[in-house]
C-alpha cells in the first residue's frame, strides 16, 4: 500500500512541475505509436476489407495466419527489425538503427495484424447482412468494400484504438530496435523498464500511472470525436 | 470529418518535422548497465559534449551483448568491463585498440540473517565455499554480462564446477543487474553485484553487503574504438575523440568526481 501512495505522489509530483524529461518521453512516445498505428491502418484496413468481400483460393489460410498474427510476441518482432535494421543485415546500409522511424517500423509490424485481422471480421459480418442488397445494386467488390468500410467506421475507431493500445503498451520490440537511449529513442515503456531495474519501483509505478492516464485521455478524445460525428452524421 | 482528417495529417507531419531537425554529430556507444543505471554517463556526458559538441548516445546491455553489438558494427565506441572478451575483441580485429578506463569492485550482496554465515569476511572464494556448502539461496546474473564472466571465474577459483554443482539454490535470472537485485532482494538472496549499481540501488530490502575488499572482487573497464576496417560507417574521429577524452586527465577527474551520498563509485586509472 505504501508503495502505491509513493507512486501515486512521483507520478503527481512529475506532473505537477511538467517535468521537461518526462515530457520529452511522452512526446516520443505518441510520435511513435500514433504514427506506427496509422501506418498500420493504412495497410490492414484495406487489407481487412478485401479479405473480407473477395472470395479465393487460399482465402481461409490468409485468415487464419492473419488472426495468428494478432499473438506475434514484440521481442521476436524486435530482433527481427533489429537484425534487419543491424550494420551487418540487409538494411544496415540505412543506419536507422536505434532511431525513432526503427521503433515506428517494429510497431507497425505488430500492429498491422491486428487492424486486419479484426476489421477482417467486423466488415465480413456487415457484408453477410447488406450482401444481397448491395449486389442487387450492382455494386462490385471495389465498392462494395469501400461502401461497408464507410458503414463501419465507427467500429473501426475502436479496433484502430486497440491497435494504438498495443503500441503504446509494448516494450519487447522498441527496446531492442531503439536501444532506450537517453533523449533520442526513450520512451513511457522503456523508462519504466529502466526505473524498475534501477530498484526505483515507485518512480517506475508513477510513470506507469501516467502511461495509463495518457492513454485514457486519448481513449476519451476518440470516443467524443465519434459521438459528435455519430450526432451530426447519423 | 474533415477537421479529423487535419489532426490525423498534423500528427503524421509532427515525427517527420523533429527527426529533420535532428543533427548527425553524435556517437553510439555500446555500454553496460553499470555505468548506465549507477548515473555515471548522465554526470560525465555532458561534460564531454559541452567542450566538444558530440552528442554520445548510450545503448546499455550486458558486455558480452554490448560486444554483440560493436561486432554487428551497431556501435562506433565500445565501453565494458570483462579483459578477456575485449582481448579478444580486439585481437578478431572488431576494436582498434583497448584503453583501461577505471575501475570499480564487485560486492557480494546477501541477506542481513547471514544464512552462510559469511557476513563481515574479506575471503569471497571462502564465503561462495560456504554458501554452497550451505545450499543458500545465491542469485546469478546468467547473461553472459562482465559481472556474470566475474561470478563464473570466481566459482572456479573456489573449485566449483558452476554447471556441474547447480541446484535449487543457485538460480540464474539471465537479466540485468537491477533486475538480478531485484529478485535477489524479494528471495533474501545472495548475489555478486558491482558496487556502482548496487549504491544506486533503491529497492534493497533485507540486502546488505556481506564481503568486500578482496582483491579478486576488481572490476577494471575499458573502452575500445570499433575498427573502421571492418565497418567502414564507424564515426572514426568522433568516436575517437570521446575515448581520447576518456582517458585525459579531464575525462578522469570527471568520472573520480562522480559520487552518490559521498561515496566514489568509479577510480580511475588510464595509463598516460
Amino acid at each position: 500500500m505504501n508503495d502505491l501512495t509513493q507512486a501515486f505522489a512521483a507520478a503527481f509530483k512529475l506532473i505537477g512541475r511538467l517535468d521537461p524529461e518526462l515530457l520529452g518521453i511522452v512526446t516520443l512516445s505518441l510520435e511513435v505509436s500514433v504514427t506506427a498505428v496509422m501506418i498500420a491502418a493504412a495497410m490492414g484496413l484495406p487489407l481487412g476489407a478485401a479479405l473480407a468481400v473477395e472470395r479465393f483460393r487460399g482465402r481461409q489460410a490468409i485468415v487464419v495466419l492473419l488472426n495468428a498474427l494478432m499473438g506475434l510476441p514484440p521481442v521476436v518482432v524486435g530482433l527481427v527489425v533489429y537484425l534487419l535494421l543491424s550494420r551487418a543485415g540487409p538494411l544496415g546500409s540505412l543506419g536507422i538503427l536505434f532511431t525513432p522511424t526503427a521503433m515506428i517500423i517494429a510497431q507497425s509490424i505488430l500492429i498491422t495484424p491486428i487492424i486486419a485481422a479484426l476489421s477482417r471480421q467486423t466488415i465480413e459480418d456487415a457484408w453477410r447482412e447488406y450482401e444481397e442488397q448491395l449486389c442487387s445494386l450492382g455494386a462490385r467488390q471495389l465498392t462494395a468494400a469501400l461502401t461497408l468500410l464507410w458503414d463501419t467506421r465507427y467500429s473501426l475507431v475502436t479496433i484502430v484504438l486497440a491497435g494504438f493500445g498495443r503500441a503504446a503498451a509494448e516494450v519487447g520490440a522498441v527496446i531492442i530496435v531503439g536501444g532506450n537511449i537517453d533523449g533520442v529513442t526513450r520512451v513511457m515503456t522503456t523508462a519504466i523498464a529502466l526505473e524498475t531495474s534501477k530498484g526505483d519501483l515507485p518512480l517506475a509505478l508513477g510513470l506507469g500511472i501516467i502511461l495509463v492516464g495518457l492513454v485514457i485521455t486519448l481513449n476519451a478524445a476518440a470516443s467524443l470525436i465519434k459521438e459528435a460525428a455519430q450526432r451530426r452524421y447519423g | 470529418m474533415r477537421q479529423f482528417a487535419t489532426i490525423i495529417f498534423f500528427l503524421a507531419a509532427a515525427p517527420c518535422v523533429s527527426t529533420a531537425l535532428a543533427v548527425d554529430n553524435f556517437i553510439i556507444v555500446s555500454s553496460t548497465t553499470s555505468t548506465e543505471n549507477s548515473g555515471l554517463f548522465k554526470h560525465i556526458l555532458p561534460l564531454f559534449q559541452k567542450k566538444t559538441g558530440i552528442e554520445v548516445r548510450v545503448v546499455a546491455q550486458g558486455t558480452g551483448q554490448a560486444l554483440d553489438m560493436a561486432r554487428r558494427g551497431d556501435a562506433d565506441v565500445v565501453f565494458v568491463h570483462d579483459k578477456t572478451a575485449e582481448e579478444k575483441f580486439v585481437a578478431d580485429g572488431f576494436g582498434v585498440a583497448r584503453f583501461e578506463v577505471m575501475y570499480n569492485d564487485f560486492v557480494l550482496v546477501g541477506p542481513k540473517s547471514d544464512p552462510a554465515q559469511v557476513t563481515g569476511g574479506k575471503d569471497i572464494v571462502a564465503a561462495l565455499k560456504k554458501i554452497q556448502s550451505a545450499q543458500a539461496p545465491f542469485v546469478s546474473r546468467g547473461d553472459k554480462s562482465g559481472t556474470h564472466a566475474a561470478e563464473l571465474r570466481l566459482w572456479k577459483i573456489a573449485d566449483t564446477d558452476m554447471p556441474a554443482a547447480k541446484g535449487a539454490w543457485y538460480r540464474e535470472t539471465g537479466s540485468g543487474m537491477g533486475p538480478a537485485l531485484n529478485t535477489a532482494s524479494s528471495m533474501n538472496a545472495y548475489i555478486l553485484a558491482d558496487r556502482g549499481t548496487w549504491l544506486s540501488f533503491k529497492n534493497r530490502g533485507d540486502l546488505i553487503i556481506s564481503v568486500e575488499g578482496d582483491q579478486r572482487l576488481f572490476n577494471q573497464y575499458g573502452v575500445m574504438l570499433v575498427n573502421p576496417a571492418k565497418h567502414p560507417h564507424v564515426k572514426k574521429d568522433l568516436g575517437q575523440a570521446f575515448v581520447d577524452w576518456v582517458i585525459s586527465p579531464e575525462g578522469q577527474k570527471a568520472i573520480a568526481e562522480y559520487k552518490i551520498g559521498g561515496d566514489q563509485l568509479f577510480f580511475p586509472n588510464a595509463k598516460k
